[in-house]
């Protein structure tokens, strides 16, 4: 029977915000196929997060532990999967257009000889089989994506569908399995956290960006605390980031990071097409420029044309009595 | 030097057609290690031969146009360069060359005729000679393209490989991942700083993660090695660097011959711009108003905080 194998993924044993809406896109992507959901999650501790599949309609889940999956590499990954999906046979499979999404369904669309459609906005079933809608030159163009294999393959950008839960109460089925480290080729030998506690941009739900405008790395200190009243990420353009006012994992555009979160705030940026092309899906767009012909205000849905240095401290302030903080 | 004719051949560069299909032939039958015997005789002896895949993309400023009939972009006023990734991707197998003490620089692309220029402005950098596989006239995905090039990467024996960390054209993250699968070799995704080991066994990468969080790698090799901005800016061609990349020879393939009939595995069918955005209120007054104001639009009206 074609089933739906869902690649999930889980921090600090949950699961991840993007797996619950991958999970529930996936159920309804099965009820039209008549098809069973599978799930699985690999790492330490998988099978708590695995279970929490059942919450979304996934009925039967595989965690995948053990030292051969002790830390993340797309190698040790790709490998460990293999043997579960030969086994289940699922004709799609989907995962979240993250890191680790994009790092390992390009290599098992290779194995399986699968088309692959990636970074997906939208996905449907036409004629039985898996339809996707993506965007390409960094969002500047929409392409449905036709699959003319047998097996289909897709990743979803995060947030792109809603969360939806059919029973809270209710755990998925979990079967453990443990892999085995041997022919490792690719080894994790150290991680850094360069920064303490910051949400991935591609996840985030809110992000405050700053830009040239800034000037230097310690009035970056602005954007952080607007931002963390909010509890967003800061993000960056690459002129700030060219600059060395922050770190190149900040930066939001074409060649930095793509981010769809509910509120973006543009502050100091002009917003240059390489710019506005990473952060145009998002749903909406505050702009902060003193310049009121900056391209940014084309974009936005609220703008306001004034020193940042004055607005910010003020509006950090206001969204904190607002938040009651 | 007489015991290997061909050499003088290869290092003159022969341009016109005819003449570079033949020296393809010749070439993609030396494996490494022939190569660092003939080299032996002028160079270091332990070379390393490392090849960089690379894509011709649209200018990152373009405005993209579609066909009237949704098939396609329309390309007649795009200005093509090298995927911005995949220079990254050139600068550093130019420095690993530079740290191993000698060895070669392939680029190699598949793609169109215009997508010479591209590889040129990569020889003009440094590399030292370039294979095509021309698409001209074939319909291809990534997965078909991966194929070939893997096709490729395995005649060179190539110990290590370059590549961009995604196209900026269909941003698929795809093809040199999908490369490493049909190799089955390893590869790492995404990399903004990379060590070469001193047994020329190893690499040890910097991976970003998200989150601030940083991962240190080591790789056997062969592998593959995506690259990201790293710290390392691109170098710019210098003038002589563009004259001697006029000659430096550039093999071409076709695509059929390295396809062996296999097909493409997906069809983009309809392309369409995305909705236009268009510009919302612009709040006026004292900062003090217009902070209180937007505070309470994106509250009240939004909901976004
Ligand atoms: C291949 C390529 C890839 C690229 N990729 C990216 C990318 O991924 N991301 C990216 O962002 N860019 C990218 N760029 C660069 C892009 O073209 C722009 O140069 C960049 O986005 C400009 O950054 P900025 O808006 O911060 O700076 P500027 O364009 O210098 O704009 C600064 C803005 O701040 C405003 N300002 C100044 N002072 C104040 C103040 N006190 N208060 C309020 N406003 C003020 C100004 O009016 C101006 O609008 C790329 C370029 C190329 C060629």
């Amino acid at each position: 029977m074609p089933g739906i194998l869902i690649l999930a993924e889980k921090e600090d044993g949950k699961l991840k915000k993007y797996s619950r809406e991958l999970a529930s896109k996936a159920v309804a992507l099965a009820k039209s196929l008549n098809a069973p959901v599978y799930g699985v999650v690999i790492g330490n501790q998988a099978s708590a997060a695995a279970e929490e599949l059942g919450a979304f309609g996934v009925q039967e889940a595989t965690a995948i532990e053990g030292p051969g999956v002790q830390s993340y590499t797309g190698d040790g990954y790709a490998k460990a999967l293999l043997p579960l999906i030969q086994e289940l046979k699922p004709q799609i499979i989907l995962a979240s257009a993250s890191g680790m999404g994009k790092d390992i369904l390009p290599r098992l669309a290779m194995k399986l000889k699968a088309g692959l459609a990636t970074d997906c906005v939208e996905l449907s079933i036409e004629n039985g089989k898996l339809k996707a809608k993506r965007p390409i030159f960094s969002g500047k163009v929409f392409v449905d994506v036709t699959f003319l294999s047998d097996v289909q393959l897709a990743t979803a950008r995060p947030n792109s569908f809603a969360v939806t839960v059919v029973d809270a109460e209710k755990k998925a089925a979990v079967k453990t399995i443990q892999s085995a480290s041997e022919g490792a080729r690719v080894v994790v030998k150290e991680v850094k956290e360069a920064e303490k506690g910051m949400k991935d941009l591609t996840e985030a739900d809110i992000v405050v960006a700053g830009g040239r405008a800034l000037g230097s790395s310690e009035n970056f200190k602005i954007i952080r605390d607007l931002a963390d009243t909010l509890g967003a990420t800061v993000g960056a353009s690459r002129a700030a980031v060219d600059a060395g006012y922050i770190s190149h994992d900040h930066q939001v555009g074409q060649t930095g990071k793509t981010v769809n979160p509910k509120l973006y705030i543009a502050c100091g940026i002009s917003g240059a097409i390489q710019h506005l092309t990473g952060m145009q899906s998002s749903k909406v767009i505050v702009a902060i420029n003193k310049d009121p012909e900056a391209p940014i205000f084309s974009k936005a849905d609220y703008g306001i044309v004034g020193d940042l240095f004055v607005l910010l401290p003020i509006l950090t302030t206001k969204i904190k009595e607002l938040l009651g903080k | 030097m007489n015991e290997h004719p061909a050499l003088p051949v290869r290092m003159k560069g022969v341009r016109g057609e005819g003449a570079t299909k033949w020296r393809v032939k010749v070439r993609l039958c030396w494996t490494a290690k022939q190569i660092r015997r003939i080299c032996g005789v002028n160079g270091p002896p332990d070379i390393m031969k490392i090849g960089v895949l690379l894509k011709q993309t649209p200018d990152t400023e373009t405005k993209i146009k579609i066909k009237s009939d949704a098939t396609g972009i329309d390309e007649s006023d795009i200005k093509w360069v090298i995927n911005p990734f995949d220079e990254y991707a050139v600068e550093e197998a130019l420095r690993l060359k530079e740290a191993s003490g000698g060895g070669e620089v392939v680029i190699v692309t598949a793609g169109v005729k215009r997508s010479v220029d591209s590889m040129r402005q990569a020889l003009a950098m440094g590399a030292d000679r370039g294979i095509r596989i021309d698409t001209e006239g074939v319909s291809v995905d990534n997965y078909t393209t991966a194929l070939m090039l893997s096709k490729v990467v395995s005649q060179e024996n190539f110990e290590v490989v370059f590549a961009g960390k995604q196209a900026v054209d269909d941003d698929g993250v795809h093809v040199a991942h999908g490369v490493s699968a049909e190799l089955d070799w390893p590869c790492v995704w995404p990399i903004e700083h990379i060590e070469l080991g001193a047994d020329k066994k190893l690499v040890k990468v910097t991976r970003p993660v998200g989150g601030g969080v940083k991962e240190i790698l080591e790789m056997q090799l062969p592998g593959i090695i995506c690259c990201d901005k790293g710290e390392n800016a691109p170098r710019y061609a210098s003038l002589p660097g563009i004259m001697k990349a006029k000659s430096k020879p550039i093999a071409e393939l076709k695509a059929a011959d390295l396809l062996g009939g296999a097909t493409p595995l997906v069809q983009f069918t309809h392309f369409a711009l995305p909705p236009e955005r268009k510009a919302g209120k612009i709040l006026k007054g004292e900062p003090e108003q217009v902070c209180a104001e937007l505070v309470k639009l994106l509250h009240e009206e939004a909901k976004v905080i």
